[in-house]
């Protein structure tokens, strides 16, 4: 039972152009601008110092942030989906918020709190510390947006697994780290490894948050993201759409992790883990 | 009648353990604790600290100064533009969204899982990519630019490429959360109302939409709240003139570059409080149309 | 290992799901926990089990032999725990399911690598999987995953076995096979169980001794017999099997339930009260002719004669419908059909009076 051939192929039609319009071709332009001048103008705007520095800093902040909410999320998730207490679903709440807050308003947040004129600044900036237009700032921007992802994945997974696992474990005479290690871990492991896909993803791949709390330094406070800003407003197409390739092909890469964890995880759920 | 005296002998001699228990379940699992306070650490530094600095400095102005901040016209302007494009994004996003999950869940065609993969590029793609190759594409000489500008149709540096902006950012919302609520639904269904001499339109109508519709709204209200949030991918194409094409997201980083951090938190707050109350709004909504239906069933 | 609870209760939130109980079961036995759901069987048991904490109540206590082990966390309780739907390690072989308990050990008291392999061998063997310790749980039909539980629990030796609904999740024919099997292997290794089901026949089948629950209550204890042939009050009567229920009135010396009445000695110069009287479908006399003896008409509604004995549906004169049931030969020489005349008499029957309790037999 289905549809007349007309319109299916209509309903296809329009699906089709309508993600070429709105994905193929901006996916498209990106390597196609970054190439323009060749391929040596190409790499040789990859190999800039502040390209290769902007490269270096979103290395350093992903490989902060992940582990951070790594942690997060599973300590989040062993809470949420094993205990029943009171304020269980204000946490729940809690921790979708950066999905409903614009990525401008996280980064905002902590320059009220640590800039100059912030709650903290006057007693950070007597300590020499310095958390906004710095490193730190751009950790804490990026922690902010990424908390969700290994969280939102866990949780409900773990919640349909329920806990019998983890009983019989007990029952058994295992220990919580033995129980955490033997049967929880490996029970969640392709959901835990979507969730740090997109975490990380998204790690990289920040703009608004961290352009509010990195000050634009060349060389220093620049992620990938804010580097391809800088350049493009400097009229420097092709810098520009370099380094948007590179993060271009991130996503690309993202996509492609993604769609192997989920056949993987199908597979898994089918074959008992026999993979 | 024992039983009742059990009840009662229980209330009386577990009176402390009821105060216990209306805390926190028993649970033979260990690691309450431990996992406990490190969440609630972790989202006390990241979160909890931080916003409450943002409402109170939006405070701390004044009720006049925050009142004018939020009321100023070329703020005003950004909302009805950001607001106003992202409500139309969403309704185009909707509409889109559910021929292309209807198309890759019900047809088979040469690319399908290709495209199927691809409709997430735009959360994989950093925003300010998705932002400068948009703009290029619609700028006058770019690949589209070029046909529509003799057209009379400018979509760069106008609220038009902010519409393409939002389109391009929420697309995915739709199409993710009608695909798995399709799947789901039995396909008995169709053929019960086939049975019942309904022609392919009405079924459409009546059984397969209402049942999609849950889907289709909780999509549509993530497409909406991301877009009203969305700064990276509409910068570059917005064009940023005062009163025609600025987003609020803008005007709260143009206060802050003017060291006005009472009217970045202002405004801030404004938009926090229009998203939660989309939220909560939807999740009413939603709650309404999930009783109707389990009623209805 | 014997197993006593005492004074134990549980309260979930408003609910009270195990009121006061205590229980005795001596070393070695078998024994079923009957009752109805919500009735709180599978409450007690994970209560024995250490999985739930009883409420803090005076005496409140748990003994594995003498021993008190209620404040004993479930991990150093070494009991073997089989779950409803197996809890199965997905991500693990059968063998590896079965060494869990073994390997998780502290490294002071873990067998070594030999005698763990030795052990879930022969373990295996026990459940009778040999040549499955290579598979994946979802590789295995329900009856198998059921005895890979079952062989994990035991593999690490412990004191009691308990099993929660051990064949609920099992079809009718491998639910036979299983709890037959269950009881040949007790007999074997004697270890104290105890097992939660809702299934009479079930209970009455493989039991030593049957526990019926009611309500966080324990209604009865004793043999399948004796809970069967001596009902402790209405509950059990009706729960154990069905049963034809007459309502009515003890006065004068004279019980009158519907089309019965008996005499009833004990009711002379008592008041009157009222009195339901309990009979089981064999206990029905079923007769073609009045033969002389307190009997009463009714009418055969539907017959259902695919077993070795018939089931039979009637009417009373007064509408009640009852259910009886009558030997195939008996069935052949009164040809019996629907829109007969029959006449019946209880061959044996259990008065319940209000405010006494009197089994007339």
């Amino acid at each position: 039972m289905t549809e007349p051939a007309w319109v299916r192929w209509l309903l296809i039609g329009v699906s089709v152009a309508f993600l070429g319009l709105f994905l193929i071709v901006p996916l498209v332009a990106v390597f196609s601008e970054a190439l323009r001048g060749g391929v040596g103008a190409y790499f040789t705007s990859l190999i800039d110092p502040a390209a290769l520095s902007a490269i270096r800093l979103t290395l350093l902040v992903t490989a902060i942030a992940v582990p951070a909410n790594l942690a997060f999320g599973l300590a989040a998730a062993w809470l949420i989906a094993r205990f029943d207490f009171v304020g269980r679903s204000v946490l729940l709440t809690l921790i979708d918020l950066p999905f409903a807050v614009s990525p401008v308003i996280s980064g905002l947040i902590y320059v009220l709190l640590f800039g100059l004129q912030g709650w903290l600044g006057p007693w950070l900036s007597a300590h020499n510390v310095q958390i906004i237009f710095a490193v730190p700032g751009i950790v804490l921007a990026t922690v902010f947006v990424t908390f969700p992802y290994v969280a939102r994945e866990l949780i409900p997974l773990m919640q349909e697994q329920g806990s019998e696992d983890e009983q019989a474990a007990l029952s058994l005479g295992a220990s919580g780290w033995q129980i955490f290690r033997r049967v929880t871990l490996p029970n969640v492991k392709w959901a835990l490894l979507y969730g740090v896909i997109l975490c990380n993803a998204r790690a990289m791949g920040e703009f608004g948050a961290v352009s509010v709390v990195s000050g634009h330094i060349r060389g220093e406070t620049n992620t990938m993201p804010l580097h391809v800003e800088i350049l493009y407003n400097e009229y420097n197409f092709v810098a520009a759409f370099a380094v948007a390739s590179l993060l271009a092909l991130l996503a690309l890469a993202t996509l492609g992790a993604k769609s192997l964890v989920e056949r993987f995880s199908g597979a898994g759920q089918r074959g008992g883990g026999a993979a | 009648m024992q039983n009742e005296e059990c009840r009662m002998q229980n209330a009386k001699s577990g009176e402390w353990q009821v105060m216990r228990i209306a805390l926190k379940q028993h649970s033979v699992l260990p690691g309450f604790g431990v996992s406990l306070g490190y969440t609630m650490t972790y989202l006390s530094l990241v979160v909890l600290v931080p916003l409450a600095a943002l409402f109170a400095r939006s405070a701390s102005a004044g009720w006049g100064r925050f009142w004018a901040a939020i009321c100023d016209p070329r703020v005003v302007a950004s909302y009805r533009l950001t607001f106003g494009a992202a409500l139309l994004a969403a309704l185009i996003n909707a509409v889109f969204g559910l021929i292309i999950a209807w198309s890759l869940v019900r047809y088979r065609f040469p690319g399908r899982r290709i495209l199927d993969a691809l409709v997430d590029l735009p959360f994989a793609l950093p925003t300010a990519v998705s932002g400068i190759a948009l703009t290029a594409i619609y700028a006058q000489g770019g690949w589209l630019g070029r046909w529509l500008e003799p057209l009379g149709i400018k979509v760069a540096f106008t609220p038009l490429g902010v519409l393409v902006a939002l389109t391009f950012i929420g697309l995915p919302f739709v199409v993710r959360t009608v695909q798995p609520a399709l799947e789901d639904l039995e396909k008995e269904m169709e053929e019960a109302a086939a049975s019942l001499g309904a022609g392919r339109w009405q079924t459409l109508r009546r059984v397969i939409l209402p049942a999609l519709f849950p889907a289709l709204l909780t999509g549509f209200s993530l497409a909406l709240a991301r877009a009203i949030g969305e700064y990276g991918s509409v910068i570059f194409i917005a064009g940023n003139m005062p009163m025609k094409s600025e987003i609020t997201s803008l005007l709260i980083i143009t206060k802050l570059e003017q060291y006005d951090y009472a009217g970045a938190a202002a405004i801030a707050v404004v938009m926090l409080l229009a998203s939660f109350g989309l939220l909560f709004g939807v999740n009413a909504l939603q709650w309404w149309v999930n009783r109707r239906q389990r009623v209805g069933a | 290992m014997s197993i006593e609870v005492r004074h134990l209760s549980k309260t979930f939130g408003r609910f009270a799901a195990l009121c006061d109980v205590s229980l005795h079961i001596p070393d070695g036995e078998l024994v079923a926990l009957l009752g109805p759901s919500g009735s709180g069987k599978t409450t007690l048991l994970r209560l024995i089990a250490g999985l739930e904490a009883p409420d803090a109540t005076d005496g409140a206590a748990v003994l594995f032999h003498d021993e008190n082990v209620a404040g004993r966390p479930v991990r150093e309780r070494r009991v073997g725990f089989v779950f409803q739907h197996y809890a199965l390690f997905r991500h693990m072989t059968v063998f590896e399911n079965v060494a869990f308990g073994l390997r998780v050990k502290p490294r002071s008291e873990r067998p070594s690598r030999a005698e763990i392999r030795e052990r879930v061998l022969t373990l295996l063997r026990l459940v009778q999987l040999d040549g499955m310790a290579q598979r994946y749980p979802s590789q295995l039909s329900g009856g198998q995953r059921q005895r890979v539980a079952l062989a994990r629990a035991l593999a690490v030796e412990p004191r009691v076995l308990l099993l929660d609904e051990p064949f609920g999740a099992l079809d009718a024919k491998v639910r036979q096979e299983l709890r037959q099997w269950l009881r040949r292997l007790h007999d074997e290794l004697h270890v104290t169980s105890v097992f939660v089901t809702h299934d009479q026949e079930e209970a009455l089948e493989v039991a030593d001794r049957v526990v019926v629950m009611n309500e966080g209550r324990v209604v009865q204890v004793g043999t399948p017999e004796e809970v069967f042939h001596h009902p402790a009050d209405e509950f059990v009567m009706e729960f154990l099997g069905s049963v034809n229920v007459f309502h009515g009135r003890v006065e004068a010396g004279k019980a009158i339930l519907g089309p019965l009445t008996l005499d009833y000695a004990r009711g002379v110069g008592a008041k009157s009260a009222p009195a339901r009287a309990f009979v089981r479908p064999h206990e029905l006399e079923v007769d073609d002719h009045a033969n002389g003896r307190p009997c009463f008409a009714a009418v055969v509604q539907h017959v259902n004669a695919a077993g070795p004995r018939v089931k039979l549906t009637l009417t009373a004169d007064a509408g009640e419908s009852l259910q009886a049931e009558v030997s195939l030969e008996r069935y052949r020489e009164m040809r019996l059909s629907p829109g007969m005349v029959v006449y019946v008499s209880p061959r044996d029957l259990r008065l319940f009076v209000d405010g006494e309790q009197k089994v007339v037999g």
